[in-house]
This record gives structure tokens, sequence and C-alpha cells, in this order.
């Protein structure tokens, strides 16, 4: 791994603690990657590693999930990145779950899968035993919030724990400070409101395990609450949940590296190819950016205005500063529409001719006002002029999804640049 | 006769341990809310001592409750804290969190170490992972049915403890969502002002639209909030099932209970623990028993099997 000199510095979001570094070289960026294409333009925007779910032991049993092959494909691409693929192996099993276990360990350590995360021992010493090349990392699930559970896990032979969401950055520095283990933590996207693992409303509201993947989300239901007979609050207040506001700490980034965090992971396996390669690209460019120059890094805000264009979700720090509290959960009615929908992926660009080919993702036509994004940033806007099909006959619309459509971009476009259009 | 399995339950008091024990408890399960999760009382080491000395003098065990998910900074004080309990005489340590096995492991080397992770525990290969690292009984989730708990029974050397009677836990997290609840309201102008609701003693609880049957309590303690279920469970109909394969420990859970309620409960299974293993063979449920816990039982709280007759998916 690259080792790069960091000076201690002081910013706005000051660190409370002073004195060693625990870490010197760049953190981790590691995204989720709900099915191959999302792998790839993860790895192409900017992830260091992606995480991906399997066809079994995974918590997300109505994500598109990987078969064996995809896991191949999806390797060999990352790896001419020089990144890599974990999965996600983080139910806790029941009795029958155990029969088939070794075998789909074999398979991952087989297709060049580099980490399982899992919580539970099952899985993380069956995956020691058959497969030693499988990099076992203890999952959020675990809860694991001090460092003598860390060091429990280090001593088991895990070169990595996922730490629970409760911990601060205060903690976590504490942790690093007591074991040299390598330290993931979520710091973007969506959060369990319970400490992760201990919450079984689904099993009680609709019979769904929620720890084998059948989770409904009860958290985010409405409830009403009463005391003794009377409801407490009026008819048309808003109703109690425990739905919590998403992650996002690219505001903070010199204090997760700071904290000495190795991996910045981010949630949503289940989020869409526009999201994840818009927040990936969001987080490169910081982390990148600090890591440059950290005395003179300053958060751009168009990395924020980005995401927000792929997300309209209302965000918080979770656990890094405080205790949540009334402000970051959310009470009222979501508006989730997002102000950009994606529109397109370039496939080809002809520098001659300065034509693009874009396959469709979504409605567009002459007139559209878009936007062309790529790796490192890179942005332009431009409003949609004459569009043809690749025979070269002429368009009133992009109307079918995966069509390729040609048009002039107003500067050069690369393939994989995406193209997002105003909705609203 | 065949070998009793213990009959375990939690007191808020020194008082209260005296009329379970006289009800029939072979055991407790106590603590202080800064290392056990949802106690009905605290015991600070010094009523630790004397709850060990009126326990053991009828014979009865006393496990401390360690089962918090720590912080670094309990962390720092669980050596001195498990040396105390090994001072204070308790039979077993009961806990979720690796760090608490560790100081266990330095601190008090022989004692007997429960592993409670609630909805976690669900396997029996899992149970034996804890066992070949010092666990000694293995405490299931509620969450698994008559034949997975009877497989893993069958699969390890721990014991095995199930829970027979009460609510359970089903959602547990760090933040005071009551709190924040009625924070939000006084900001909207819905209440005047914020009340200190929502502890324990408060008597909360949620209601979903769609199952407006279902009373689901909430309280908040340091611990964070807690959801309970709307039913309480309760196998003593069925108790010579789990009895058939030799279930090591038999939990009632008293939380939000009434010590008289809690009495009635702990006759009832003592009576059928008995009954069976005085004759196996010749065991009949005796469906007084399962009156008297009626009559007491809330209304409004569904006594259910809980996960033992149900298939779940995922």
């Amino acid at each position: 791994m690259e080792v790069v000199e960091v000076k201690q510095v002081t910013t706005k979001t000051a660190p409370r603690f002073t004195g060693k570094r625990y870490r010197l070289d760049k953190p981790e960026l590691l995204a989720p990657a709900g099915n191959l294409e999302k792998l790839k333009f993860a790895v192409h925007y900017g992830a260091d590693a992606v995480y991906i779910g399997g066809q079994k032991y995974g918590l997300r049993s109505n994500a598109d999930n990987f078969s064996f092959e995809e896991m191949k494909e999806g390797v060999e691409f990352a790896n001419r990145y020089g990144a890599k693929v974990f999965v996600a192996t983080n139910i806790y099993a029941h009795n029958e779950d155990i029969s088939g276990l070794e075998d789909y360990l074999r398979e991952l350590e087989a297709a060049g899968i580099a980490a399982i995360i899992a919580a539970d021992p099952v899985i993380i010493e069956t995956a020691q035993r058959v497969a030693p090349k499988l990099e076992v990392h203890l999952s959020t699930q675990q809860s694991t919030l001090n460092w003598q559970a860390v060091k429990f896990w280090k001593d088991e032979g895990l070169p990595r724990v996922v730490l629970g969401r409760e911990t601060s950055i205060e903690e976590i520095a504490e942790i690093k400070a007591h074991v040299d283990i390598e330290i993931e933590a979520f710091i973007h996207g969506a959060m369990c409101s319970s400490f992760s693992g201990r919450c079984v409303l689904s099993n009680h509201f609709t019979d769904r395990d929620s720890n084998r993947g059948g989770c409904c989300q009860s958290c985010r239901w409405k409830y009403d609450i009463y005391e003794d007979d009377i409801q407490m609050v009026g008819m048309d207040a808003d109703k109690f949940t425990m739905s919590s506001k998403d992650l996002c700490m690219l505001e903070h980034i010199p204090d997760l590296i700071d904290a000495g965090i190795d991996s910045f992971k981010i949630e949503g396996r289940m989020k869409s190819l526009h999201y994840v390669a818009t927040v990936v690209n969001a987080y490169r460019q910081a982390i990148d950016s600090y890591m440059a120059d950290p005395e003179n890094y300053e958060l751009k805000p168009i990395w924020l205005e980005d995401i927000q264009k792929a997300a309209n979700r209302p965000v918080n720090t979770g656990f890094f500063y405080d205790t949540p509290g009334a402000e970051d959960h959310i009470y009222e009615p979501e508006d989730k529409a997002v102000p950009y929908d994606f529109a397109g992926v370039v496939v080809s660009y002809d520098e001659s001719t300065g034509l693009a080919v874009v396959e469709q993702r979504n409605h567009f036509k002459p007139g559209t006002e878009v936007e062309f994004f790529g790796p490192n940033g890179t942005f332009f806007k431009q409003v949609v002029g004459q569009i043809t099909d690749t025979s070269g006959n002429g368009l009133d619309a992009a109307r079918h999804p995966l069509q390729h459509v040609v048009m002039k971009t107003e500067h050069p476009v690369k393939p994989m640049d995406m193209m997002r259009k105003r909705v609203r | 006769m065949a070998t009793k399995p213990e009959l375990l339950i939690d007191a808020g008091s020194l008082a209260d341990m005296e009329r379970l024990i006289a009800a029939g408890a072979d055991a407790f399960l106590i603590g202080e809310s800064r290392y056990g999760m949802r106690l009905p009382g605290d015991f600070d080491l010094a009523m630790m001592g004397e709850a060990v000395k009126l326990a053991h003098s009828h014979n009865v065990s006393v496990y401390a409750a360690v089962n918090n998910l720590m912080d670094n900074d309990t962390v720092e004080t669980l050596p001195a804290y498990i040396r105390g309990l090994a001072e204070a005489g308790v039979d077993a340590i009961v806990f979720g969190d690796p760090a608490v096995l560790m100081a266990a492991r330095a601190e008090a080397p022989g004692m007997k170490l429960h592993w409670n992770a609630e909805m976690t525990s669900t396997n029996f290969a899992t149970a034996n992972y804890w066992g070949r690292r010092g666990a000694t009984r293995f405490v299931l989730a509620r969450e698994l049915n008559m034949d997975q708990v009877i497989d893993i029974k069958k699969n390890t050397e721990l014991e095995v403890q199930v829970q027979v009677h009460g609510l359970t836990n089903i959602y547990h997290s760090k933040r005071p969502l009551v709190q924040n609840y009625f924070q939000h309201q006084a900001k909207n102008g819905e209440t005047v002002s914020v009340p200190v609701y929502g502890r324990r003693e408060d008597g909360l609880y949620l209601v979903e639209a769609e199952r407006p049957g279902e009373r689901f309590p909430i309280y908040e303690d340091a611990g964070g909030t807690h959801i309970m279920s709307s039913d309480d469970l309760c196998m003593i109909e069925n108790l010579h099932e789990l009895m058939e394969v030799n279930i090591d420990s038999f939990r009632i859970e008293g939380l939000l209970k009434s010590i008289e309620y809690n009495e009635t409960v702990v006759r009832a299974y003592r009576a059928a623990i008995d009954a069976y293993c005085a004759d196996p063979e010749g065991y009949a449920f005796n469906e007084e028993w399962l009156e008297e816990i009626v009559k007491v039982q809330d209304p409004s709280r569904e006594l259910s099997y809980g996960f033992f007759y149900k298939e779940q998916v995922y």
C-alpha cells in the first residue's frame, strides 16, 4: 500500500485528540455493488474495494446478487484497477444453513474474492478452515463498540473489524490506539437505527427473519404512541417512528482520516448505478484532495451538491460526534424525488467528429438540459442537440432503454462517463 | 426421576427474590444496569453479595447479568467489576460482548460463563464456538422453532437455556427515541413542554396501524430505547417437549410484570417441572397451571407460543 506522509492538522471540525497518528496511508474507499454493472462503475469511479452479495448467506435477499461467474468477471474487472471485491456473508445462520457453507466459501475463494464480511462465528470459523486465502472481516452485525472486543477478534485471526455504527470518532481513535487492526466504518448511506443484529421487528410483524436477509424495514413504519389507553399526541401530528436520517460524512473527511479509520464504507447494495457512481466520485475526490495536501484541504461544495443530485435524502453524522437527537430522525412525510435523473452512459467517443455514442437509461430528446460527468469530477453542462441512431437516422427522442444514441458533446467524453438530466 | 431443568427468572430486589424462591425459582439473573441489559432493578456489588447469600442458603443460583454491549469507558471498569462479582460469589457471568469474556478469563478464571447475545444465538456451531472459548451455557435466541431448539441441544455439550415465558425484546437502539420524538412534537407545538416520558414506569406502548390490537411496550433507560413484543410467550402446555430433550434451563422473563404475576408464573412452571420429573412417562399437562396464569394475565397481551411452531421466511 502506498505510504503518504501526513502532518497532524487542525481543521475547523477539529479532532479532539492529539499525539500519535496510527495510520499514514490512504484509507480504502469501499463501495456497495448490487450487480456486475454497478461493480464496474463503482470501481471505475474510484472505489478501492467493493462489496457484493452472493446467492446465499447475505443480508439482502431481495437484491440482484451475484452468481460465481459474475463474481469472477467482477474480480477480473476490479483487479485491472487494483481494486478488491468483498462478499457479504453476514447472516446469523440457523442450523439448516450450515450445510453447503464449506462449498460456498471455497467457491468464493476460487472466484478470487479478497474477503468475506461475516458476523456469525460459524461462518468466520468455517472460512478460516476451508478457505484460508479469504480474509474474514467482522461485520457491523456484531455491533462491536469497544477496543477489548476488537482485540478479541484480532486474536481470533481477523484482520479487520467493521465497527458498530454507535461508535464516536473519539472512540474509534481509542480503539485504533489500543489494537493494531484494520478498522472499517460506515461513512455514508442509510442506517439501522437499532444496534445492528439486535432487531427482530420483521420477524414479529411479518415472520421474515431480519438476521437472514428478510428485513422489511419496520423501523421506517409509522406508529401511534400510547400511555395507558390514551394516545399521546393528536391524530394529525407526526407519528412516532424509529426512522433515522442517512449518514453523510463527506464534510468530515479530515476527522475520519485523523481518527485512523482504514476503510470508509458506503452503504447501499440496493441503490442505483447513478447513486453509487456519484457518491463514490465525491468521496474519492475528497479523500485524494485531503491526502495530497492536508494543510490546505478544503471541502468543495460541488461534491455535496453532486450527491444531492443522486439522492434527495436528509442526512446527518450519526454517532460520530454525538448521540443522535430529535433532528436526526425522519418524522415528516418524505419527499424522496431526486432533482436529476440518470439519462445515459457514454459508450464511445470520436475525437475527430466530437460525436459520442450514449446508451439510453432514461428518456431524453433534443433540448433536454443535461450534465456529463466522469471520474475525478470531470463535469460539464450542455443542451442536447440533434440525436440520431447509430445508422445516422434522426431521432426526435431517445425513448428506448439501452438504445444507442449518437449526439454531439460540447467537450470530449470517455466511455463510462455518465449523463444526467434535470427533472425538477 | 429425571434430572430437573433449572427454573430461572430475573428479580428487581432482595424482597422479590425471597418471594420468588418461595414460589419455586432455582436461579436468578440479576445485576446492575451499567453492565446488564433490561434489568428490573439494580443490584450493586454489595447487594450482589447479599443476594448470593440469600440464594445459596436456599440452594438457589445467582447469575450476574453483564450482557450489555460495552463502550470503551465501561471496558476500563470491567476487570474490577468482574473481580467484585467473583468475590460476591456469583455462580456464573452472563455476557454478550467478547470484551466481557476477555476480562473474565483474566480476572475470574474458572468462573462459569453464559453466552447470551439475544437475537443472534441461532445455531449449534456458534454455540460450540463460544464453548471452545470458555462459555459453559448457550442462551438461545427466541426466534427459533422447536426443531431448531432440539437440534441445537442435540449438537452441543454446552448447557442450553431457553426462554419459556414472558415478553421478549424485539428492538434495541442506543438512541433515545422516545425523548427525541417528544422533542420533535414540542417543536411543532403538539405538546407544551418536553415531558420526561419514556421511562419504564411510564408504561408507554406503540401501536401500528395495521395491527390495532397489538401493544408493543417501549421504554428508555441508560442503555437506549427498548421495544418489546406485544405477546407473552407461554410454553407451559408444551413444556414436556423441551423437558424430553433435557433442555437445561427454562427462563421466565419477569420484566414489566408485577411480583404477583411472576410468583404465579414461577409456581405454575415449578409444578409442571416437578410433576414431569417425578414421573416422565406418566406426565400429563394440568390445565389448572395455565388457568392460574390466565387469571393474572393482562387481557391486552396474548399468551403465545412465540416462534416455537412458526416457519419464518427471508
